[in-house]
């Protein structure tokens, strides 16, 4: 229902942006299709588009079929500018599995328009201001995530567990890395 | 897989769509805003309302814009050699560059800070740090030159500097890194306890401007990030952000942000300047390079220092005391009332707002948490005005309006955020393009703000512009933010990189700007005040050609009797003594920049001929109607030729 309603978006926006492109040519813009077309979030680097750079966090993210619950979730969040950044960001990226994992409801819940700062505060959790490789991270007790909150770091069996979930891949960035996760990171409550 | 598969081609084509649409959404969006257009139009021959300084970063230089249009009028050179002003290439300005490293032509040039009077920009000198091989210049602001730059010993990396207290009593440099003090020779490893970071408190005097290193202060081996004064109620105490107060000397992005806070060092000069004017302190030996430029000569001269006050913050009880701020803060800034101290942990979501009343009840009530190497910590709830929450990520630096507002930048979320002293609440935000670094409101660092436009410092543009290949042009922002929210007006392309900037009314500089510097005051030991004063003079291999310019021609144009393997030093005094009427000058084979003279200056350069011949040299400025005529021509003999040393103008040499 969700994509549904995405896709509807984007092609409403495709729509509106041929239509500003055909009226540049031929005639003065109305005011009326410039306020159509500067749909302000989704403008920034985020948007740019780049097919020559490394990809970066978010778009590894997008390619990612394993992703889709949490670029869902990046998008409701419209935090798509934070995670193209120069960086260096570390993101823990959740698997649509470790998503599924949670109690039922939950994912549908947050991504509500009204429950967008507690979503945000979620993700921002999972990102970390920084760029360390799976081995490095052992040499952490606990890192400073972008929620302004701070996530365990553990060495078990000579791995790393970040929060209690376990790194199952990890995707050099051109802005940082990403550590695909088994789990989804909740913040303390405060 | 479906749900993938359309969400992906969802994402694609929003990609596609806004790319394919990028020139028309971006015309689209100057179209929508046509007040913006209005708002930034400064009509030819109108004058801009304000001028702005921005640094250029690692051009090592500093550049003149007006605001609102943003126009380019001057890159003034600071510290790196110039070619279009010969800064640095001539022999009265290679002086200005020297070092106890030697010549050194080139830095990293950060903060522009604008002199002050009872604690109101006064805009008389722009002061500028140089990062790297640590120096403050001096900019006089009545001839856009740079007139002083003093080398700051026992600091690395000058970053926490170069800011003006309120009546300009001084220019201030911290050192980002630590070192040993004196320097030595030791192992790295040994750096805790050992390095030390130095303040510098730069006196200037009230007349001239003139810099001498008053003090300074020897402190705890951290990391001196930014700083500013207090202003108002806090005049008289100067506030540094601290990162590395775990004193990690190697892989620091994860060694200097163990500790959940640093510190916020409060120092309180006035009571350090009593001390000092009492004898305290202890004279060290150091080598630095003082550089003067005086105006009356056209020259520099550079005198290597040979000591220095130091001072040691314990043998002054109550002068500097420690606010704990989160995560390694990064800018520094005073509001104008000089009440709230805001540090912007880099690190950290939030923002830090200390109260300087609840620090001077705290030192008062002397509630102190601990100490570090015997400089009291304050307990950070004690000192705490308010905290603004998740403003957004990664917290630069703050300006204020004078009514009320701050503005913060946000690196990596890419924003400037504008929020209320007191209520620690977001009225607004606007996205930069992209990552921002720091911001400017004109007199923002002063307690009379000109809240009418901010500046944002960006240091990334990617498709911003017409792409220039794989280096594109820096940029800044300008918003208006004279209303409750701000709004986005123009972006115009900067030199080097933006990295900050001073900004004040035109009015305050306008009426002094020199016009032209008087003949009768030219100072210079080769000036040559009339036609009839210019000669050629041997000195063994060393020839002086005393020469003229004037529209449109050289005194002499005609030289003989120079020989392979001399010295020749052209010192050209351009007679005109009318406004914006410089005259250029260039000789084949001289390795040096071509020289620009303004009316009434004179200037040095230096050729080396190496090839036998008639060489001719010729004006390169666009000086007048007959500029292709203004040429002449030096003939080089053999070393051992016996061609006597004559010259002429209008008749030939015989």
């Amino acid at each position: 229902m969700k994509t549904l309603k995405q896709t509807v978006l984007m092609l409403l926006c495709i729509i509106t942006f041929t239509a500003c492109k055909n009226e540049n040519k031929e005639a003065p813009i109305s005011s009326k299709s410039v306020k159509a077309t500067t749909p302000k979030e989704k403008s920034g680097q985020a948007f740019i588009k780049d097919d020559e750079g490394k990809p970066t966090v978010l778009h590894i993210a997008i390619g990612s079929k394993d992703h889709t619950t949490l670029v869902a979730a990046v998008q409701a969040a419209e935090l798509e500018n934070a995670l193209v950044n120069a960086g260096p960001l570390m993101v823990f990226a959740p698997t649509n599995e470790a998503f599924a994992a949670l109690p039922e409801g939950t994912v549908e819940n947050l991504l509500k328009p009204e429950n967008k700062d507690a979503l945000a505060n979620i993700l921002k959790y999972h990102v970390t201001p920084g760029k360390y490789t799976k081995d490095f991270l052992k040499k952490f007790k606990k890192l400073g995530q972008a929620n302004n909150g701070y996530v365990k770091v553990e060495v078990v069996d000579g791995e790393p567990l970040i929060g209690g979930a376990k790194i199952i891949a990890s995707v050099p960035a051109g802005n940082g890395i990403v550590h695909v996760i088994d789990k989804v990171l909740l913040p303390p409550a405060e | 897989m479906k749900t993938f598969l359309k969400s992906t081609f969802a994402l694609l084509s929003i990609l596609v769509a806004f790319t394919s649409c990028n020139n028309a959404s971006k015309s689209n969006s100057g179209a929508l805003s046509s007040s913006a257009a209005e708002k930034v139009y400064v009509a030819p021959g109108e004058h801009d309302e304000f001028y702005a300084f921005i640094s250029g970063g690692f051009s090592g230089q500093l550049s003149v814009y007006g605001l609102p249009s943003g126009r380019l009028f001057k890159v003034i050179p600071v510290f790196s050699q110039d070619a279009e002003k010969a800064y640095g290439y001539n022999e009265e300005t290679k002086p200005m560059l020297n070092t106890s490293h030697g010549f050194v032509p080139w830095d990293d040039s950060h903060h522009p800070d604008i002199s002050q009077t009872n604690g109101e920009i006064d805009g008389r000198w722009v002061f500028i740090n140089g990062n790297n091989t640590p120096r403050i210049a001096k900019i006089d602001l009545s001839t856009f030159e740079t007139t002083e730059i003093i080398e700051v010993p026992n600091s690395a990396g000058n970053h926490s500097s170069s800011f003006v207290t309120e009546n300009s009593e001084y220019v201030v440099a911290g050192t980002r890194f630590s070192i040993p003090i004196p320097q030595k020779d030791m192992p790295i490893k040994d750096y805790k306890g050992n390095f030390k970071g130095s303040l510098s408190f730069i006196s200037i005097d009230p007349e001239h401007g003139h810099m001498d290193i008053k003090f300074q202060l020897i402190m705890p081996g951290f990391d001196y990030d930014l700083s500013h004064p207090g202003r108002g109620k806090s005049h008289g105490w100067f506030f540094f952000t601290t990162y590395n107060t775990e004193e990690a000397s190697t892989l620091m992005e994860v060694n200097a942000s163990q500790n959940d806070k640093d510190f916020i060092a409060a120092v309180n000069w006035k009571k350090i300047e009593a001390y000092v004017n009492n004898g305290g302190g202890t004279m060290m030996p150091t080598r630095y390079a003082h550089n003067v430029y005086d105006e009356a000569t056209h020259s520099a001269t550079s005198t290597i220092k040979k000591e220095v006050r130091v001072v040691n913050p314990l043998d002054v009880p109550g002068a500097v005391y420690f606010l704990p701020t989160p995560k390694s803060p990064h800018g520094c800034d005073v509001d104008p009332s000089g009440e709230y101290i805001v540090g912007n942990g880099k690190l950290s979501a939030n923002l830090t707002v200390h109260s300087f009343t609840k620090m001077l009840d705290a030192i008062e009530n002397n509630k102190v948490a601990g100490d570090a190497y015997g400089i009291p910590i304050l307990n950070f709830e004690d000192v705490l005005a308010g905290v603004v929450e998740q403003p957004g990520l990664g917290p630069l630096h703050t300006e204020f309006d004078g009514k009320g507002n701050a503005y913060t930048t946000f690196f990596i979320s890419s924003e400037v955020v504008k929020w209320k002293l007191g209520t620690w609440e977001v009225v607004d935000r606007q996205a930069c393009y992209y990552s921002v670094g720091h911001l400017m409101i004109p007199g923002g660092n002063s307690q009379k703000p000109f809240g009418k436009y901010v500046v944002a410092m960006n240091k990334i543009t990617k498709d911003r512009y017409l792409p220039t290949g794989p280096e594109v042009t820096q940029s800044a922002q300008l918003y208006d933010i004279s209303g409750e929210k701000m709004e986005l007006l123009l972006d115009f392309p900067t030199v080097g990189e933006p990295h900050y900037a001073a900004g004040c009314p035109a009015d305050l500089i306008k009426p002094r700007s020199k016009k032209l510097f008087k003949l009768e005051d030219n100072k210079h030991p080769y000036a040559t005040l009339s036609e009839a004063d210019t000669k050629v003079v041997r000195d063994g291999k060393t020839v002086h050609v005393y020469m003229t310019t004037i529209r449109s021609h050289f005194a002499p144009d005609n030289i003989e009797g120079v020989k392979v393997g001399d010295k020749v030093y052209f010192h050209i005094t351009n007679l005109e003594q009318d406004y914006d009427v410089p005259h250029g000058v260039s000789m084949i084979g001289a390795n040096t920049s071509e020289l620009l003279i303004m009316p009434g200056q004179t200037e040095t350069f230096l050729w080396e001929p190496k090839q036998v011949g008639v060489w001719p040299f010729y004006c390169t400025d666009f000086c007048s109607a007959l500029h292709q005529e203004m040429q002449g021509y030096v003939r080089v003999s053999p070393a051992n030729s016996n061609t006597p040393l004559k010259w002429s103008l209008g008749e030939d040499i015989e």
